[in-house]
């Protein structure tokens, strides 16, 4: 049996109290929300915290507002994925975030988890997603007690990998992340671009600190425009089976698209082939202002492919990953271009 | 560290004194010995676990119970109703959609949620909707085949 570790639960009903007890707490304690990605890790003993602050009692964290001038939605992070995959006006303005949310895992985990949660996903790694014994028969690694990387041992930092669906398309969105703390009685609140809060360091892959709590998401507006012309966005995933499975590759894009057809912004961002998710900027510069030839297209799928040089630290084979990568992209770049 | 809970489960109200940091699933079986919802890989992956909170498929090995008291828990325990088998326990008896019969608490349960939402499911819906489920015998195709079974019984019903 694999069973949680001991710890006390606290239901705090704001965020204000929330993060009051994260400062009374500190280290002792961890924030939780559906709990899919934290309580698998604490039956593995990956975290002990003794203090649990469940975050489902706060209505904040529940908020799904677009805002009435039209320049963007606040998504409240204790969201469900379920809701943000199935809601009309995500599946309307952000195609590509229902996409990435109805992409995770399955249907019951859906339900519990959330999107904040997806965001703060724990990055992930064959020697790191095993049991306590297992782990410690080879020594621990270098995200967790120990300190030798098994994927490279040569390597000074973590390469576990960012395996969040959703991440990668609020770094194409170019979202912003409000984060809380406590400031003495008060809360303070710091807001931080999706692209600055992914670090590529896997056991340090956050730009956030322990006691800061994601409190919500805001997302652009993105016009489709009459007839297609316009943003045109999606997300697209690579995974041994279309259920459960975490992605060996996902690859969010945006393209505005001019009158004439032409490309005007493109935004590239790859996920799960990096301890975060990586922008593909040589790519997005071929394509940008210019016209959409398949020579064009093929050159941005190259160039963002080279960004995917695969580890052995996750499902399926190296060669096969590395095969995938770029036959993947172009798949992914017909679809939403429809080339 | 133990508390009172008060559960509401299949319709009637359970008080059970626990350990906090238990899981639904360690609750439902160790507790309450509702033993029909089964304990798979216990890390979410499986979909063995499933039950319905407030309707909706959820999985008991990943939720603590203090955090459903005031929500509607229904099991396998309660999908029969005065000794009649629900129209989806009597598809999956006549389809043979059971061989071991371990995950079939559990898609059940998911399936109950699906066909409650959802009428005239095609195939390939309700292969989605059970997507979470794992089955390492049947192969799945009779566990679809009872499922459109049942939706075509109850559309009748109604």
């Amino acid at each position: 049996m694999l069973r949680l570790p001991p710890f006390e639960y606290h239901a705090p009903k704001s965020i204000a109290e929330a993060v009051a007890l994260k400062a009374e707490y500190g280290e002792l304690a961890m924030y939780v929300a559906g709990g899919t990605d934290l309580f698998p890790n604490m039956k593995r003993q990956q975290f002990t915290p003794q203090n649990l602050i469940g975050l489902r009692k706060i209505p904040e964290l529940f908020q799904l507002v677009f805002d009435q001038d039209g320049t963007g939605l606040t998504l409240g992070a204790g969201v469900s994925l379920n809701e943000v995959a199935e809601h009309p006006d995500i599946l309307k303005n952000y195609p590509a975030l229902a996409k990435a949310a109805s992409l995770v895992s399955a249907p019951q985990l859906r339900n519990m988890g959330t999107i904040g949660g997806n965001l703060c996903l724990d990055t992930r790694c064959t020697y790191y997603n095993q049991s306590y014994q297992w782990r410690k028969a080879l020594g621990f690694c270098l995200k967790k007690s120990g300190d030798t990387c098994w994927v490279a041992r040569s390597s000074p930092k973590c390469l576990a990998v960012s395996s969040s669906d959703c991440a990668p398309v609020m770094v194409a969105l170019e979202a912003e992340f409000c984060l809380a703390s406590p400031a003495g009685e008060a809360v303070k609140t710091r807001i931080v671009p999706a692209s600055e809060f992914y670090k590529n360091d896997g056991a340090n892959f956050l730009n956030k600190t322990a006691d800061e709590l994601l409190v919500s998401i805001r997302l652009p507006t993105y016009y489709s425009g009459k007839s297609g012309i316009g943003w045109k966005m999606n997300y697209r995933k690579l995974s041994r089976r279309n259920a459960i499975d975490f992605p060996l590759l996902g690859v969010a894009t945006a393209f505005r698209q001019k009158d004439n057809g032409d490309c005007a912004e493109a935004r590239i961002v790859l996920g799960a082939v990096g301890s975060s998710p990586l922008r593909a900027d040589e790519a997005e510069k071929i394509l940008q202002d210019g016209s959409l030839t398949l020579e064009r297209i093929e050159d941005a799928v190259q160039a963002a492919a080279k960004l995917a040089k695969p580890l052995d630290n996750t499902d399926m084979t190296l060669s096969y990953r590395k095969k995938m990568a770029s036959r993947f992209i172009t798949e992914a770049f017909n679809e939403v271009l429809k080339v | 560290m133990k508390q009172l809970l008060t559960l509401n489960i299949n319709g009637e109200s359970h008080e059970v004194w626990t350990a906090t940091h238990k899981t639904l699933l360690e609750v439902l079986r160790e507790d309450l010995h509702l033993i029909g919802t089964k304990h798979g890989c216990e890390l979410g992956e499986c979909g063995a676990c499933s039950v319905l909170i407030d309707g909706a498929p959820v999985l008991a090995c990943l939720i603590l119970p203090v955090e459903v008291q005031n929500c509607e828990i229904q099991t396998i325990e309660g999908l029969a109703e005065n000794g009649v088998p629900h129209p989806l326990q009597t598809a999956f008896a006549e389809q043979g959609a059971s061989q071991c019969g371990y995950c079939s608490p559990g898609m059940l349960m998911t399936a109950k949620a699906f066909l409650d939402k959802k009428s005239n499911p095609e195939a390939q819906e309700i292969r989605q909707a059970l997507s979470g489920n794992l089955c390492r015998c049947t192969g799945y195709s009779k566990i679809v085949e009872a499922v459109e079974q049942a939706s075509k019984q109850t559309t009748e019903i109604q």
